[in-house]
């Protein structure tokens, strides 16, 4: 099994946030700032791998009829441990994360990948489908909170990138302002798709022609 | 006064969905129709109430009394999950009426953000057993009425051009970026 193209699809044609639109919340809640949307982005990233692994490990023994508490269970646990961990290490992270972080335990791609793939899958690429995952979630995470804080306030991780000058619409880093900044990159990404199935279809047409020339 | 100050502030002020963004899945998901929305919006009022006195008892009773708050999350999803397929399985056997008009939403709204969230919110303010419950109630109210206008928007929306790329989720997080910004106007008008 090729482990690269597992991870790859997470990132951007199954990308959780653009694609599924799954687990909108914190993509919405805590992305006012790079700082704290990359930190959500990174523990999902863990607790996804981390439910993953579990789950492809325990999946011989676990009852198919009482799977989905199962599951449950094991993700309220993994993030509890995240809740701790971040509450003794980076409290700033934790203060600012609030009640998203607890959230994380009914994030539906998080049990979907443990639905769709751990279970048929074993410990090694249920690893990397996770991580690939948990990235494209972490990257939209990125790239959402990039917009709204250096439109919103000029500044990238609190430092100043555009003039000081620069006076910012506030709405973007308001609660407005996030349903409009993922409104509009749904159809970015939208646009990027259909650019790509149009090339696709393209090579293959052309695939079809050189084959036919070949045969007559 | 001071539950009516709460409850509105949980329906209008703090509206979970457009200003808190929580309970967006169901938003988005099952704001296509209107019929579906009016029966999503009472299910999650009646289950948020429920559900919020419920975890309210098991913290102060169960998880302070024997120190053992680190077990909330855990604690709270099995038991709200738990008591929602208890409700299920009951309003089947009794009242299969109701459950063919409610039946699919209870389901959808087992583990879901907002039904999670209002009573952790709850502990985590040190509400007593009543606000608990104003609160909890104001925000399915609050809840409700979100999806209520969304669902009305979008029906009115099919009638609209809208650009190819953004037909779908895309105009739908438009228009509930303009929501939102209405309910903006509401901030400030209880000091919480």
């Amino acid at each position: 099994m090729n482990y690269w193209a597992i991870f790859k699809k997470g990132l951007f044609e199954q990308n959780p946030i653009f694609r599924l639109a799954l687990s909108l919340c914190p993509a919405l809640a805590v992305t006012s700032n790079v700082f704290s949307a990359l930190g959500m982005g990174m523990a999902v990233m863990f607790v996804i791998t981390t439910n993953n692994v579990v789950v492809s490990i325990v999946r011989r023994w676990v009852n198919q009829k009482v799977r989905v508490p199962v599951f449950i269970t094991i993700i309220a646990t993994i993030v509890t441990l995240t809740q701790l961990v971040l509450e003794a290490f980076v409290p700033v992270l934790y203060k600012e994360l609030g009640i998203y972080l607890a959230l994380i335990v009914v994030f539906a791609i998080i049990l979907a990948r443990a639905e769709v793939f751990a279970m048929k899958n074993g410990v090694v690429p249920s690893f990397f489908d996770g991580l690939g995952m948990g990235a494209g979630f972490a990257l939209a995470m990125l790239a959402v909170g990039t917009v709204r804080e250096v439109f919103g306030t000029g500044a990238f991780l609190g430092m100043q990138v555009l003039p000081v000058s620069y006076d910012g619409p506030l709405i973007l880093i308001l609660a407005p302002g996030a349903f409009m900044v993922i409104g509009l990159m749904i159809g970015m990404f939208n646009v990027i798709g259909e650019y790509q199935n149009k090339q696709a279809e393209e090579k293959r047409k052309l695939a079809q022609l050189t084959m036919q020339r070949g045969e007559a | 006064m001071e539950y009516f100050t709460l409850f509105m502030g949980a329906v209008i002020v703090n509206n979970f969905v457009l200003t808190r963004f929580l309970g967006l899945c169901i938003f988005f998901g099952v704001s296509k129709s209107l019929d579906a929305s009016i029966g999503m919006g009472m299910a999650v009022a009646s289950i948020l109430t429920a559900s919020s006195a419920l975890a309210w008892a098991a913290y102060n009773f169960v998880l302070v009394p024997f120190d053992l708050k680190f077990l909330t999350l855990p604690v709270f999803v099995i038991l709200i999950a738990g008591f929602v397929q208890f409700l299920e399985i009951v309003i089947k056997r009794f009242a299969p009426a109701l459950y063919n008009m409610w039946g699919i939403y209870l389901v959808l709204i087992a583990t879901n953000c907002v039904v999670l969230g209002v009573p952790l919110i709850n502990v985590e303010s040190n509400f007593s057993f009543i606000k608990s419950v104003v609160n909890a109630f104001g925000s399915g109210v609050g809840f409700a009425l979100a999806i209520i206008l969304m669902a009305s928007l979008r029906e009115k929306l099919q009638y609209a051009d809208v650009p190819k790329s953004l037909q779908g989720l895309g105009i739908a997080f438009i228009i509930a970026g303009m929501l939102a910004l209405s309910f903006l106007g509401f901030s400030g008008m209880i000091p919480m």
